[in-house]
């Protein structure tokens, strides 16, 4: 913008004096114009390209490689040698030998994204609003909020998977000082799902409420000063002056995190251990990355991997449909 | 990380739990920079070594293969192969001045099996590549087997130095030997002496043989016997997984016959199964995910009496039971003579200096050399040659049962050991049935909702 506005100044600023002196001649006058509106249209394109050519080299290749392997029967170990069984990946995933376990992962993937992204934003929205207030050491309290994001999935969930350990584990012992049995949290369907919500829980609330209370500090402080003179407590402020102003940065967020739940996978594959490959002895948490993972890395076949894939991408254009929808809806309100 | 089977003996217990609770105990420090820099250090770390299986460097030298010229070979493996401890490497490298030799290993036979596959379509190969037996059959299928060179008539290579069966499974159908055989995992069940004492069985490796010698069903006998009288809180077995896995490798017929998966009509699947479930409903075993941590810890907790032991499981025991635990473990013969674990070395076809590659591999191979391997780091050997040796023999371990004969057991398992069939797939398979175990043991399936599911599982993994 700032180029282009001065670039063509510059250009127009000396035709009204250049009548007595005849100045550039018209051709090279011409090539000059030519130049700047060059500049001034072109250049952008120009300082963008590079990004486009690195997503379609890393991203856009891969995208539409993966939708070709995915037709294909490949192996891991003879990529060069793959032969075309056309939808036939996809119809072992949707109605196939695969999709007793496709369905279930899609399942997984959908509870487990629930279970960890909505307790997730909800505590960010909380803490971030608590945040926002004078503190004392309110910069020490904002970063050890995001040392849970700046630790690794590895390092966070194998501490995770030893709280939850069913020889010793400090979540058991919890639950015998209310009088409860052991429970082999691992082993079971909900409370597997729950131990691996709660690390990602953990891991991305900081990350969230940072957003937020950057956003919140955005909000014109006179909005909460008329507010108060209305007679309107703290709770009441934060739901009705707070929240409608971080609307855009809300719906922001829920597009991230959906985006990240349904391609969950670091924290189960690890939180089983020896069954983490398949989320589970009974795949009691194996989400659709899991999936992939194992039809792919673990059991060679590429083809079939690719068409998780790409049913993984559906379900984010779905997905994002939907919150399009939404956003649209509020925005209406 | 990978299935039960897939794991290089000695990479097993190396599961990265201790580093992590550094992380959360250098949060609650106050001050901002160092908390940062912690976070960030600690996540550095374990980035570093979540990422270690680095890819592998493929010959540095582009010089001719010619005699005098100085070449550097890479040799890719994983675990703890024991060449480097043994000094091999270095001894190598003196009688050959013009070889320079680099080891690339990765911990985790998975992330390196991983790793290879890419590298074996995509490039970027070492010289040398170790395989572990669980991949061997894909490795000499028809879709691997041109990746590598044949060893067979390679100078100092004789046949009948190696294990038959050893040197079989490295075989390819067109009589193309790709690997030769480094260590072998004959098995024997380690025992807890104390514990049996304490539920009126014998303890002596002799008496304990004799309790179940010939018959895994004996086996789970002993166990109903052992669970009558147990000490409080104490199974006869770690997982009813190990021991499924104990009956199917002792038998001639596993999971293949006759060139195909024929899992359903094995009758070692079936009766291993069928014992497994029997244990099982007996309250034998303590239904722990074998090499999981929960699995660690119950060693050095005392949770259970006996595991299925093949030869490289005695680092294990020491490591995981600890010192409080020293002179409680013993060592007795399986029922059956079986083998779990061990690899190959082979020799890419990729590769730009193959015949000083061949050279090495089978030196590295030969009986000399494994026994020196076997003294240092307790891999039993693969080449008959050594079984000879009074180093392997007279072995005794001093963590286990120290005058118990353990030299003695594993060799004579070693060379009991009959050839059975086995495929593509066996590795995987191994992996289902261990976890349709767990489906009864952790989630308390029916045996047949848990078969049902195990078939299931196999359906969708066999293209």
């Amino acid at each position: 913008m700032a180029t282009s506005t001065t670039a063509t100044g510059r250009a127009a600023g000396p035709r009204p004096a250049g009548t007595a002196d005849p100045g550039p001649t018209p051709r090279r006058q011409r090539l000059r114009t030519l130049l700047y509106r060059l500049d001034s249209k072109g250049s952008p394109y120009l300082l963008v390209a590079p990004f486009f050519l690195v997503f379609a080299a890393f991203g856009l290749y891969p995208l539409l490689y993966t939708g070709w392997l995915s037709l294909h029967k490949v192996s891991l170990y003879n990529v060069n040698n793959s032969q075309w069984v056309g939808l036939q990946n996809y119809s072992d995933l949707f109605s196939g030998s695969l999709s007793r376990f496709f369905w279930n992962a899609l399942g997984n993937t959908l509870t487990l994204g629930l279970l960890s992204t909505v307790p997730q934003l909800v505590m960010a929205l909380g803490l971030a609003h608590l945040l926002n207030y004078k503190l004392r050491g309110r910069t020490f309290l904002r970063t050890a909020l995001l040392a849970p994001y700046a630790t690794s999935v590895a390092a966070a969930t194998l501490v995770f998977a030893l709280i939850f350990s069913p020889e010793g584990g400090m979540a058991n012992w919890v639950l015998h000082l209310f009088g409860i049995g052991p429970l082999n949290w691992e082993a079971g369907h909900w409370s597997s799902q729950f131990a691996i919500a709660l690390i990602v829980t953990w891991r991305w609330t900081g990350y969230n409420a940072l957003i937020y209370l950057a956003a919140m500090q955005a909000v014109p402080g006179d909005l909460y000063e008329a507010a108060a003179i209305d007679g309107a407590n703290r709770l009441r402020q934060f739901w009705h002056v707070t929240v409608p102003a971080l609307r855009p940065t809300i719906l922001f967020t829920a597009v991230v995190s959906t985006i990240g739940a349904t391609q969950l996978f670091g924290e189960p594959f690890l939180f089983g251990g020896q069954s983490g490959h398949q989320g589970g002895a009974d795949n009691q948490y194996e989400t659709l990355g899991v999936l992939m993972y194992d039809q792919g890395f673990r059991h060679s076949m590429l083809g079939r991997a690719s068409a998780i894939a790409w049913s993984m991408f559906a379900l984010l254009l779905l997905l994002g449909l939907v919150n399009t929808l939404i956003a649209r809806r509020l925005r209406r309100d | 990380m990978g299935a039960l089977p897939l794991l290089h003996p000695l990479s097993v217990p190396d599961h990265p739990l201790q580093e992590p609770t550094l992380n959360l105990s250098e949060t609650t420090r106050p001050r901002r920079s160092a908390l940062l820099c912690a976070a960030v250090l600690a996540s550095t770390a374990l980035l570093a070594t979540a990422c270690s299986s680095s890819g592998s460097s493929s010959s540095g030298d582009a010089g001719s293969s010619a005699g005098s010229a100085k070449i550097t070979l890479t040799v890719g493996d994983f675990g703890t192969f024991g060449y480097k401890e043994a000094g091999l490497f270095d001894a190598y490298m003196a009688a050959h001045p013009n070889i320079t030799i680099k080891e690339d290993t990765t911990t985790g036979e998975a992330d390196y099996w991983t790793a290879l596959q890419t590298h074996l379509s995509g490039g970027g190969l070492d010289d040398v590549q170790a395989l572990e037996v669980g991949r061997i059959a894909l490795a000499t299928s028809d879709a691997l087997s041109n990746s590598f060179e044949d060893l067979s008539k390679v100078k100092g290579v004789n046949k009948g130095d190696y294990l038959p069966w050893k040197w079989q499974q490295a075989t390819t159908q067109d009589g193309r030997t790709i690997g030769l055989g480094t260590d072998v995992g004959p098995m024997a069940i380690c025992y807890r002496q104390d514990l049996f004492q304490q539920a009126g069985l014998p303890a002596d490796p002799a008496a304990v043989t004799a309790l179940w010698a010939g018959d895994w069903a004996k086996f789970v006998q002993v166990g109903k016997e052992y669970q009558a009288k147990a000490p409080k809180g104490t199974f006869f077995m770690d997982s009813a997984t190990g021991m499924f896995n104990g009956v199917v490798s002792s038998s001639t017929s596993q999971y293949y016959k006759g060139g195909k998966l024929d899992y359903k009509n094995s009758p070692s699947v079936k009766t291993a199964w069928d014992l497994a479930m029997q244990a099982d409903a007996a309250g034998e075993s303590a239904g722990l995910k074998e090499f999981d941590t929960p699995w660690q810890t119950a060693f050095a907790n005392s949770s259970f009496a006996t595991t299925v032991c093949p030869s490289w499981q005695q680092a294990n025991i020491q490591k995981f039971s600890g010192d409080a635990n020293s002179g409680k473990w013993n060592i007795a013969q399986a029922p059956a003579a079986g083998n779990w674990g061990g690899s190959f070395l082979a020799v890419p076809s990729a590769g730009k200096h193959k015949a000083e590659a061949e050279a090495l591999v089978a030196w590295l191979t030969a009986p000399e050399q494994q026994a020196k391997v076997f003294q240092k780091v307790g891999n039993i050997p693969s080449n008959q040659g050594a079984y000879s040796l009074t180093a392997v023999t007279d072995f005794k371990n001093p963590y286990i049962g120290p005058n118990a004969p353990t030299g003695q057991i594993f060799s004579t398992a070693a060379k009991a050991i009959q050839p059975a069939e086995t495929g593509p797939h066996a590795g995987d398979l191994q992996s289902d049935f261990s976890n349709g175990i767990l489906l009864v043991e952790q989630n308390h399936k029916s045996a047949t909702d848990a078969w049902n599911t195990t078939v299931q599982q196999i359906d969708s993994s066999v293209q």
